[in-house]
């Protein structure tokens, strides 16, 4: 196993570590966004935070497709999967997560025909062998899944599949990112670009982070040493007054994208004027829905969706954790009516989430492989 | 549903459909490889991707793929989670 200790290797990540800690101004605070919850998941699965200086702090940021979609949304797709002809198909993830008037997996116990999906392709399978009832696919996800969609929708199009649609709620990782750096709530100095939407978007869309804001930005793989790395860079940059784009994780991503991945978006979709997100509330075109070319495949236009904006419930502070103005044990129902079995928000449901990802690792620091460890 | 996870082609199955099947841990299923694989780069038998949602979404090095299953085989539940969905998984 070579190639792992070169990755895992104690006295590399502890030599890295020294080097930000020298990097590191100790009268100053920095406050380093992580936008990825992939990301989110490896600095708790790993104690990252562990090996840093007291004044970075990383502060967890909107990128976990799951935790963004607010409840109206979670309602219409459920108000769909109601139709007694649908066949509603998701990803395993989306099951659990809390509607107003319950989840998916809840409907499906009453009767409900839902299931679980690995690929989008799965979803159109299944519309192949059931001509007579209407296949929906709820699609999630940012750009690292969009593409997914927009092929399988190229597909069922040349294939002239009439029972099948999508109910889309693909978003987009700039907006929310500009959305946070505008807001007045938090005062942030430097990004972790996420790995994988990086493979599909490339490097370029986060310039407008140093350009405009003036803040550095290195896009990162997800083992530990790459976020330890990606840090030092992005430490490097601050000490020396500079604010760029880098990229950590150039082995997968390429700067300019996929090419291939693009083109098909942009032929499938277009933006929303505007998209609710969860915590964030509305904003401009953040969101994808299907083109004028693929209307016919549009679930919101086959079926009526009820579109009705709903409050998380009282108890609820996922919109501060998502905004990075809360850790997740500073939400009041944290660890007791919101856990992993019975999740109250979204932030709860996928192990990307920033509360189950501190729910599993992050407290329990006995648990926790410290980088290196045994190898 | 967030993660990439590496798998190695083993048989290009339909070049028009862009279908190939690939090894995950031991799992085979069919995958689309759209995405990578064009008149500039093509996807080969014995190739690593990386595969998302049932697409693959880059090529990369044995290297890689090594050290990324590693990673995926400590963080346990949320990888057998994958794999599971995976396996349940007919892409025609
Ligand atoms: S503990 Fe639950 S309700 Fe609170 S922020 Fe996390 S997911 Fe949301």
């Amino acid at each position: 196993m070579k190639y792992v200790n070169e990755f895992r290797d104690a006295k590399i990540a502890q030599a890295v570590a020294a080097q930000i800690a020298t990097l590191a101004d100790p009268q100053r605070h920095y406050k380093v966004m992580e936008i990825c919850g992939g990301h989110t998941h490896t600095i708790y699965r790993h104690g990252i935070k562990d090996l840093l200086p007291e004044s970075i702090e990383l502060v967890h940021g909107p990128g976990c497709p799951v935790c963004v979609l607010p409840m109206g949304r979670v309602d219409d797709g459920i108000a769909v999967a109601e139709h007694p002809e649908v066949i509603f198909t998701c990803f395993g993830d989306m099951m659990r997560v809390p509607g107003s008037k319950g989840s998916l997996l809840e409907i499906k116990a009453r009767g409900a025909d839902v299931r679980m999906v690995y690929s989008p392709l799965d979803a159109l399978r299944i519309a192949r062998e059931n001509p007579d009832r209407e296949v929906v696919f709820f699609a999630i996800g940012f750009e690292t899944t969009a593409p997914s969609t927009a092929l399988t929708l190229r597909r069922a199009k040349r294939e002239g599949i009439k029972n099948f649609s999508v109910f889309c709620n693909h978003v987009t990782i700039v907006p929310p990112v500009r959305a946070l750096l505008d807001s007045p709530d938090l005062r942030l100095d430097a990004f972790i670009g996420p790995g994988h939407v990086s493979t599909v978007i490339g490097c370029r869309p986060y310039e407008f982070i140093s350009a405009d804001y003036g803040k550095p930005v290195a896009v990162a793989g997800f083992e530990p040493l790459d976020l330890l790395q990606s840090i030092m860079m992005l430490m490097q940059q601050l000490a020396d007054g500079r604010c760029e784009v880098e990229n950590q994780y150039s082995r997968i991503v390429p700067w300019e994208g996929n090419l291939a991945a693009l083109k098909s978006m942009s032929e499938v979709f277009e933006l929303r004027p505007f998209f609710e997100w969860r915590g964030l509330g509305f904003i401009a075109q953040s969101a994808l829905k299907l083109s004028p070319a693929y209307a016919e495949f549009d679930s919101e236009l086959r079926f009526s969706v009820p579109g009705v904006r709903v409050a998380d419930p009282k108890a609820c502070q996922c919109g501060e954790v998502l905004k990075g103005v809360l850790k997740p044990w500073e939400c009041r129902v944290f660890g007791t009516s919101c856990t992993p079995e019975h999740p109250l928000g979204t932030l709860m449901v996928s192990s990307e989430g920033a509360c189950a990802a501190y729910f599993n690792f992050g407290r329990k620091s006995r648990e926790r492989e410290p980088v290196g460890a045994g190898e | 549903m967030c993660l990439a996870i590496p798998g190695r082609i083993e048989e290009i199955l339909d070049e028009d459909l862009q279908l190939a099947k690939a090894n995950v841990s031991g799992v085979r299923r069919t995958i689309n490889i759209g995405l990578v694989h064009d008149e500039d780069e093509k996807i080969e038998v014995g190739d690593w991707v990386l595969i998302h949602v049932g697409f693959a979404m880059s090529k990369i090095d044995e290297a890689e793929a090594v050290t990324q299953l590693k990673a995926l085989e400590e963080i346990g539940e949320a990888y057998e989670q994958e794999l599971r969905e995976l396996s349940v998984s007919r892409i025609e």
